[in-house]
């Protein structure tokens, strides 16, 4: 089984569910809603076809300009089959994502990492904690919204004979250059290659 | 009359040694037995993505250094990869060749560490000296092709930074011909070791069910039996072409990962002589100068390159829109990176699948029932390094 013939099981399969499905790069994507997601993962884990046992990892994504801001998405990998395909759901941040981590043991910290980085919430979740930044941490780092240098930064306080927390200094603002230059890369060279070749 | 049944809470770590780093773990224990054990990660969190998502993609490429900086380019291969797929541009032979060699080092890197520290924590202090003399050499290595020990940034979207010089493809050779020795004599102070076998047989199981639905990769998987390797399976590079075999474990436990790391090195090393054997001369970036930087020596001379030069030291190169996975075998196990590109000179976003981190996840389910004592020895073999964990 190749990734075309997948792509049409998935597609006749599950064709309620999913809203689109699409080979780019030599990846299936799968776009499903919110509701649909637990079925179609367990769909994809179970079906005999497609056995994608292991859940690699889950990706959030941060969209601000968009109208559903949120992307996440599950990258599945079936060893018996030996393919790989990614499930994306694209939401706001009203809404709570049905937890995987009955289906995925191994969800369980990578759910707790999107809620650190991003603060999407899981329904269902049985250990929802914060898990890579600090103990009492505030805001959600990975958001684009949140500034590279952050909020707080720690020292050790002489006089207090502790480390404390304070709020950022910087000796010189961050600098952010914009490169939006009018050079395009390589693309004229491929343009002009075109041209050659159909003079040819 | 009833019987109140008291647990300890127990800190193990952050600042323990037999922690491999910066694990504050915390256990319930019932006398000896462990109940539960909670691992808290992120003390070595630096925010790699996010920093990642500020850089261009040249500069991106130092941070997966310092991920698990045991074998730094392996890590570096996967980001590597991941641009290249974007941006769809091949690799000359030779840094195929050039890459495959420095990723066994790596590998053999990792491995000679994971495997004497492992043993220095059920109590056998030979090992870690010995091999440590290895790593040594090996890191000279890194250094006589990249400039430094560990933090090596060697590899380029494209190829590799530079041509090794002169001479050190051929002490790669004679380090080849000698380590097998060095396997040797680690194997017998370790794989008949009576205290070495009591702290690690039948420790710390995995099944093979369970194994893959704790998202387990690498020499965890293999230890328990299942046959998978992204070197095999899913090849990249010129893996395809090199004659290697998989070792598999049998029943799952640390003794038989420790064996899998042993037999790995061993395979590692017939990789990098068939290809010292086959490396071909030739270019080792691809040579498009809106991507790979030109040559110093055509900066005096060239106008265009000097604009080529300035252009991607300030600019970057941009990377078409796209989002892909790549993934290699680090020696950890699958180490990919989720790339996300908006046609800019940045990645939008970059998320890095570390291995260790589904690894230790299992920490609980692994650990519970066993001793307080056989915590180390089951740390010690999942080979966790918290620079990719924390990230």
């Amino acid at each position: 089984m190749n990734l075309i013939d997948l792509n049409k099981l998935i597609n006749s399969e599950l064709t309620s569910k999913i809203i689109k499905s699409s080979i780019n790069n030599d990846e299936i994507l799968i776009n499903v809603s919110v509701e649909n997601l637990y079925s179609t993962l367990l769909f994809l884990k179970t079906d005999e076809n497609c056995k994608f046992k292991q859940l690699i990892d889950i990706v959030g994504v941060d969209y601000p300009n968009s109208e559903d801001r949120f992307k996440i998405y599950y990258l599945l990998l079936s060893h018996e089959k030996n393919l790989r395909v990614k499930v994306v759901i694209n939401f706001n941040l009203e809404l709570k994502i049905p937890s995987i981590v009955k289906l995925f043991p191994s969800a369980n910290w990578m759910e707790r990492e999107v809620f650190d980085m991003y603060g999407i919430k899981f329904k269902n979740h049985p250990d929802m904690r914060r898990i890579l930044t600090d103990y009492g941490f505030v805001g959600h780092p990975l958001r684009k919204d949140f500034p590279l240098t952050g909020f707080n930064e720690v020292r050790y306080s002489e006089k207090d004979k502790k480390v404390i927390y304070e709020q950022v200094k910087l000796e010189q603002d961050y600098r952010n250059f914009d490169f939006e230059s009018p050079w395009e890369g390589t693309k004229y060279i491929e343009e002009a290659n075109k041209k050659v070749k159909k003079n040819d | 009359m009833t019987k109140e049944k008291k647990t300890l809470n127990l800190n193990f770590g952050p600042q323990h040694p037999a922690a491999h780093g910066v694990l504050r773990l915390i256990l319930e224990l019932d006398g000896e037995l462990v109940e539960k054990a909670d691992p808290h990660i992120g003390l070595l969190h630096r925010g790699t993505e996010k920093l990642i998502e500020h850089k261009t993609y040249t500069q991106a490429l130092p941070y997966f250094d310092r991920l698990d900086y045991v074998a730094p380019m392996n890590q570096e291969h996967a980001f590597a990869l991941a641009t290249e797929k974007l941006l769809k541009i091949d690799v000359p032979i030779r840094a195929q060749f050039l890459r495959v060699i420095f990723c066994e080092v790596g590998r053999i890197l990792s491995h000679l560490l994971n495997v004497t520290t492992q043993a220095l924590d059920v109590g056998a202090l030979t090992p870690s000296l010995w091999g440590f003399e290895e790593r040594e050499t090996l890191m000279t290595f890194y250094e006589r092709a990249s400039g430094s020990r560990l933090h090596a940034n060697y590899f380029r979207t494209g190829g590799v930074h530079q041509d090794v010089p002169k001479n050190l493809l051929d002490d790669i050779g004679k380090f080849c011909d000698k380590f097998p020795k060095i396997i040797d004599d680690l194997e017998n102070l370790l794989t008949d070791n009576r205290i070495f076998k009591q702290r690690n047989i039948q420790i710390g199981i995995v099944t093979k069910e369970e194994a893959i639905a704790h998202s387990f990769s690498g020499v965890m998987l293999r230890g328990s039996g299942i046959a998978w390797d992204l070197r095999k399976s899913q090849p990249y590079e010129c893996y395809e072409d090199l004659d290697f075999k998989i070792p598999v474990g049998k029943n799952g436990d640390c003794y038989d990962r420790y064996l899998c790391r042993m037999e790995e090195m061993r395979e590692s090393v017939k990789i990098i002589k068939q290809c010292l054997k086959k490396i071909p001369i030739g270019p080792i970036k691809n040579i498009d100068n809106k991507i790979s930087p030109p040559k110093k020596e055509e900066l005096k001379q060239s106008m265009e390159a000097l604009i080529h030069h300035f252009k991607l030291f300030t600019e970057g190169y941009r990377v078409p829109k796209g989002e892909i996975y790549s993934a290699v075998e680090a020696p950890k196990g699958e180490f990919g990176v989720y790339l996300i590109s908006d046609g800019s000179n940045r990645p939008y976003r970059c998320k890095i699948r570390a291995p260790g981190f589904s690894h230790l996840q299992a920490m609980d389910y692994i650990i519970k029932g066993h001793m307080l004592a056989d915590v180390p020895a089951v740390l010690g073999s999942m080979d966790i390094v918290f620079g990719e964990v924390d990230r």
